[in-house]
């Protein structure tokens, strides 16, 4: 599969033409623990993405990127809770239901079915005992209502599109007769046999190597370009967004910091974080070469605040060169900047 | 796959040969004689008598030979005749007590899988609920105690103060077969043997079933939409029954050490309470014939297990 080395957004429908977005979430925030002890992992998280787009989720490791994807899909751990906030969904059929307020029952119906997920670990993520094909069978069954033959024959109309050549013939092989990359793509038809209208994919190539990873960020695209799916796309790799993403959330410490589309964010960042990760991205252009080094993407000195003790005002102050003491008074507010950016820093404008 | 099991039979006669020697000269050179046993105390012999009777056994030859001459006769099949029992052949007496004994170890173990599966899967999925705890007690119960202390706490329970089940054997002495009548002799010694193994299986099964679910392709089947339930029978429960196959496979070997004794508590007219006997009265031909029986039931047990382990995961590539 050809490479590019810099990859345009990709065309798709523009944002404000799109008339309803499929996903709208508003002010979500997620804590772990009983409600003494409860440790807030995401706060003040709103987002959304239309038809056909694809929004990703940047941030360090542990600013609750895996967190707000779980959420929507209602799959947080045990301890996990949704404190409060609204996550609205507009299903196949064109209803807009909230999925905080949806029961088990109802959940269910909507996973798998409006809803798909892909996760980091191909390698685990799949069940060792059943054939690929009846892992892709299933949801169709559960969902499409369709018989054990009918739906087997999507699931291997499934493995074709995903790209797995000899798919008949595949469709009754256990996972660990696949490759890491293989997998990925079971992992993928899995998530979109019923159509959903939202993919969310939790950094879908992060464990693959880079050859590998370039065709599944292809194979992601042009399935979106068949399907007009939205998708939220987890990373924590900027070259990734470029090739992937339409619209780009940062997030930092449990809170989206910056927002805009892949051209403003990566262009003109406003806010000092995105900066910082920028800053170790020289240029666009090489940020695929930055992958294949695997030199890392991060090298703002300090840590992220623990969840512990978030620090009051700007959790970014701590590492912030621009940090005065107003900075910390206050969470500052999302501010619509210069550019179009949406940045969470009071003194976007004086830097 | 047929190879496999070809390959493992073969092992399996390699130990049993390995089994019957060591049996063979441990017996000889624990102390006592056979002909003690044998002779009848109220008539008189003298040491020719004696000698005679011991030439005409072949106690009177060299070890090695004694073994050696055992083997060429057990290879043709011919495993002697018992010293005691009016001399009756080894292999009908193995014959006739191999059924009860099967049995009823296979009812016991049949009962344990079952219930311990069952168990182990609500002790995960209820973790730390009521059921979970008590199941855990008991489980505690079962794994710690010995098969013979169950065996009497059960018979004098269930037996000697609530008259639920029989004493002992394995039918009403006296009157005609029924199904009826050998299912509740039956019952008691099978529930009592399932009673440890249980407890070890669904302890097991519990443990592994509670890793399975924290697995990433149970996230996966939930973000396919499978319902809860679904998800732990379909998804969980077969990837947790791979480890639990092997214990399974070697509660099979150890069930033949509770049942000993619960045959010979229950009076069961099976290889244990033969065996029992038969050491007792150093019955050496029968003692061997019974050493080989039991050892070839682990062997098999095993090679059973490994098969079924291959057909549950499809990753094992045998043969
Ligand atoms: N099950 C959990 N119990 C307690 N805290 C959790 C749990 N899951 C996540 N957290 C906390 O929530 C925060 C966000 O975690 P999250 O997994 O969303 O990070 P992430 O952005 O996905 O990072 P990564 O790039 O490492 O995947 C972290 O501080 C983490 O410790
Ligand atoms: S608010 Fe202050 S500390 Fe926070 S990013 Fe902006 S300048 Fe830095
Ligand atoms: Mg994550």
């Amino acid at each position: 599969m050809p490479l590019s080395p810099m990859t345009e957004p990709m065309a798709a429908p523009p944002a404000d033409a799109a008339p309803e977005p499929t996903l709208r979430v508003d002010g979500l925030k997620v804590g772990f623990g009983g409600s003494q002890t409860r440790l807030i992992a995401v706060e003040d998280i709103s987002l959304h993405i239309s038809p056909g787009r694809t929004l990703a989720l940047v941030g360090e490791s542990g600013s609750g990127k895996s967190v707000t994807s779980l959420a929507v899909i209602r799959l947080l751990a045990a301890r996990g809770r949704i404190v409060s906030g609204r996550i609205a969904l507009r299903d196949k059929a064109g209803a807009v239901r909230d999925l905080v307020e949806l029961d088990e029952p109802a959940l269910e119906a909507v996973r798998g079915n409006d809803l798909g997920m892909i996760f980091q670990e191909p390698m685990t993520s799949l069940n060792p005992v059943l054939t690929v094909g009846e892992q892709i069978a299933e949801p169709i069954r559960i969902h499409m209502g369709l018989s054990r033959r009918a739906a087997m024959q999507r699931a291997i109309e499934m493995l074709d599109r995903v790209g797995i050549p000899g798919a008949a013939e595949r469709a009754r092989q256990y996972p660990h007769e696949f490759s890491g990359g293989m997998r990925q793509r079971v992992t993928i038809a899995i998530a979109l046999a019923c159509d959903p209208v939202l993919l969310l994919a939790d950094e879908p190539t992060t464990a693959l190597d880079v050859t590998v990873q370039m065709q599944i960020l292809n194979l992601l695209r042009s399935l979106q370009q068949q399907q007009g799916m939205a998708m939220l796309f987890v990373t924590h790799n900027f070259g990734v967004v470029a090739e992937i993403a339409h619209d780009v959330s940062v997030m930092y410490a449990g809170q989206i910091v910056e927002h805009g589309t892949v051209r403003q964010v990566l262009k003109t960042p406003r806010h000092p974080y995105t900066r910082g990760l920028l800053a170790c991205v020289p240029q666009l252009g090489t940020a695929s070469e930055h992958k294949k080094q695997a030199t890392p993407l991060f090298s703002i000195p300090g840590m992220v605040p623990s969840l512990r003790d978030m620090p009051r005002g700007c959790r970014f102050a701590a590492r912030c060169v621009h940090a005065e003491a107003r900075c910390r008074e206050a969470t500052p507010a999302l501010e619509t900047t210069d550019t179009g950016n949406i940045a969470r820093c009071i003194r976007w404008n004086e830097i | 796959m047929t190879l496999y099991v070809v390959r493992r039979i073969g092992a399996g006669i390699l130990l049993l040969l390995a089994l019957s020697m060591l049996v063979f000269f441990l017996l000889r050179l624990a102390p006592g004689d056979p002909l003690s046993s044998y002779i009848d105390p109220m008539v008189s012999m003298t040491e020719q008598d004696m000698e005679r009777l011991r030439q005409s056994l072949g106690l009177d030859q060299p070890l090695p030979f004694q073994y050696i001459y055992w083997l060429g006769e057990t290879i043709t099949g011919d495993l002697g005749r018992s010293l005691q029992r009016n001399g009756q052949p080894v292999s009908e007496l193995l014959m006739a007590s191999i059924g009860p004994s099967m049995l009823l170890m296979l009812s016991g173990s049949l009962l344990a899988i079952l219930f311990g599966i069952v168990i182990g899967i609500v002790g995960a999925v209820r973790r730390d609920g009521p059921a979970d705890v008590i199941l855990a007690a008991l489980s505690s119960v079962g794994v710690s105690s010995p098969a013979f202390l169950t065996a009497l706490v059960g018979l004098y329970v269930f037996s000697g103060v609530l008259h639920w089940a029989p004493a002992g054997g394995m039918q009403e002495p006296g009157m005609p077969f029924t199904l009826s009548g050998l299912l509740s002799h039956l019952a008691l010694p099978a529930l009592i043997l399932a009673f440890g193994q249980t407890a070890l299986i669904a302890r097991y099964m519990r443990s592994s079933l509670l890793e399975v679910l924290h697995q990433d392709f149970i996230r996966t089947a939930r973000a396919k939409g499978v319902p809860r339930r679904k998800v732990i029978l379909k998804h969980a429960v077969r990837n947790a029954l791979l480890p639990v196959v092997t214990l399974i496979g070697s509660t099979l070997g150890l069930a033949v050490g509770g049942a000993i004794f619960i045959e010979s508590v229950f009076n069961w007219p099976g290889m244990g309470l033969m065996m029992v006997t038969a050491v007792e009265a150093r019955d050496y031909p029968l003692i061997m014939g019974g050493t080989l029986a039991v050892g070839a039931w682990v062997i098999l047990a095993n090679i059973l297990t490994d098969v079924a382990y291959a057909f549950i995961d499809p990753r094992i590539k045998v043969g």
